[in-house]
């Protein structure tokens, strides 16, 4: 395994497209739970990507990125038997996280960029490599675009600030130019209806 | 706090600070139609991620999986035990080698009420933002040590060695009893020197005073108000933060 995939590996022939059904997250969850190792691998090839890809764009720097995921992926093999089907799909339970991760990240790293100027000037924005993630034009990406042209363009900017921003909802308040307090109902707003568009968490 | 409620989505996201977070989680373990909420809303922000999905390096998988041959999964959440009345406050004595005390001058309680203005710094406190508490609580080298009470109730020390200071968050503690007060304690070498006063209420969150850099643990104890030149050993809680 040198190569980077991007396809949603977790099929055991690593075919892309057709054939195979997805894997059931949740059985490989249970699994990791009793300490099934190869199911764990299943289902971080199930996931990477849109884990990475979740962090890469909240953390930005490409290594520290990586530190960030593989801590969150070990806090998912840790709490397993703590995903509860009863509150939402194993992949939510898992992304949340993960970005909870990257959010905690990018925060400690600011109130240090703030105490000590000297702090490795923001860590460098290293240009990261984006040939993988290339014009990955699925079928999701472009139901996700859709729903999201339906939030009203502050509900979008709030929200993409918040969520890949990392951003408090004070901070994007600020940011928007929006009065203290109305842009977490933004985003509250904007999460509705994405949720109501695409018809999950019901 | 006007409509906490209305912080779903912020919660959902991550986007809400420390303690707007530990406010609203209060909140979500009364509230099941904000769980619920916050449970879809999540649903909704995860789809973001199909957008733009990158494959991490091959490496990272061979770290993660060699990490987790190490690792122990954590049992299952079972029953929660059941939670008693919060009657009388503290607990299973601590003792711990707590010795003796030093000089007690200037105590400064440092409190921050933000949510309803209700609890006026007494003369002589200093009242800090939550801008303090919020820097321990995010520092990178912050660690915790949460300790349990028999009742139920909670507290939490954050301390960062590097700020020298620490917060201590405590979570639906008992009435300390008319004319009583909780006294917050730093130890070092085996010694108690006081560190402020917990305000009135089950919660709250404390910056203590004094430098906590090198200080071994905190303790809590039942003084009469206005506090005490000793600690009272037979109500000491000590939290340890060798058990960070």
């Amino acid at each position: 395994m040198t190569e980077p995939r991007l396809t949603v590996a977790g099929d055991p022939q690593g075919s892309p497209a057709g054939g195979a059904a997805p894997p059931d997250l949740a059985e490989l969850l249970r699994s990791s739970a009793r300490g099934d190792q190869q199911a764990f691998a299943q289902l971080y090839d199930a996931v990477a990507s849109r884990a990475y890809g979740l962090v890469l764009r909240v953390v930005r720097d490409p290594s520290q990125s990586e530190e960030v995921l593989q801590e969150a992926m070990l806090d998912v093999w840790r709490q397993a038997a703590r995903f509860d089907s009863d509150r939402g799909s194993p992949l939510s339970w898992l992304l949340t996280i993960v970005h909870r991760k990257a959010v905690d990240r990018v925060r400690s790293a600011q109130a240090s960029t703030r105490r000590d100027t000297t702090y490795h000037q923001h860590n460098q924005p290293v240009e990261h490599d984006s040939t993988a993630e290339a014009a990955h034009a699925s079928m999701e990406a472009r139901r996700v675009r859709e729903a999201l042209k339906t939030l009203t363009q502050v509900q979008r900017e709030a929200l993409e600030l918040a969520y890949f921003g990392g951003y408090t909802h004070t901070e994007v308040a600020t940011m928007l130019d929006l009065p203290v307090g109305t842009a977490k109902t933004r985003i509250r707003d904007g999460l509705i209806r994405l949720r109501d568009t695409m018809g999950v968490g019901q | 706090m006007n409509d906490v409620h209305a912080l779903s989505g912020a919660y959902a996201v991550d986007a809400l600070d420390d303690i707007e977070r530990m406010h609203f989680e209060r909140h979500l373990a009364e509230c099941a139609e904000c769980r619920h909420e916050v449970d879809s809303l999540r649903e909704a922000s995860g789809i973001l991620t199909e957008a733009a999905p990158v494959a991490p390096p091959a490496a990272l998988r061979e770290r993660l999986l060699a990490d987790i041959a190490t690792v122990r999964p954590l049992p299952p959440l079972v029953q929660e035990v059941p939670r008693r009345s919060r009657r009388f406050p503290l607990l299973v004595a601590a003792a711990a080698a707590v010795v003796a005390m030093v000089g007690v001058g200037g105590v400064v309680a440092v409190t921050q009420p933000w949510e309803d203005g209700s609890s006026v710094p007494e003369a002589g406190e200093v009242v800090v933002t939550p801008k303090a508490v919020t820097e321990v609580l995010q520092a990178p080298d912050a660690e915790s040590v949460t300790r349990t009470f028999e009742d139920g109730a909670k507290a939490t020390v954050t301390r960062s060695v590097s700020l020298g200071q620490a917060v201590i968050i405590t979570e639906g503690m008992a009435d300390p009893g008319e004319g009583l007060v909780y006294e917050l304690w730093l130890q070092r070498d085996g010694r108690m020197k006081a560190a402020g006063f917990m305000p009135k209420g089950p919660d709250n969150v404390v910056l203590l005073s004094g430098d906590a850099a090198t200080a071994e643990a905190v303790g809590i104890t039942v003084e009469p108000e206005g506090g005490s030149n000793t600690p009272n050993f037979e109500s000491a809680v000590v939290i340890d933060f060798a058990k960070a």
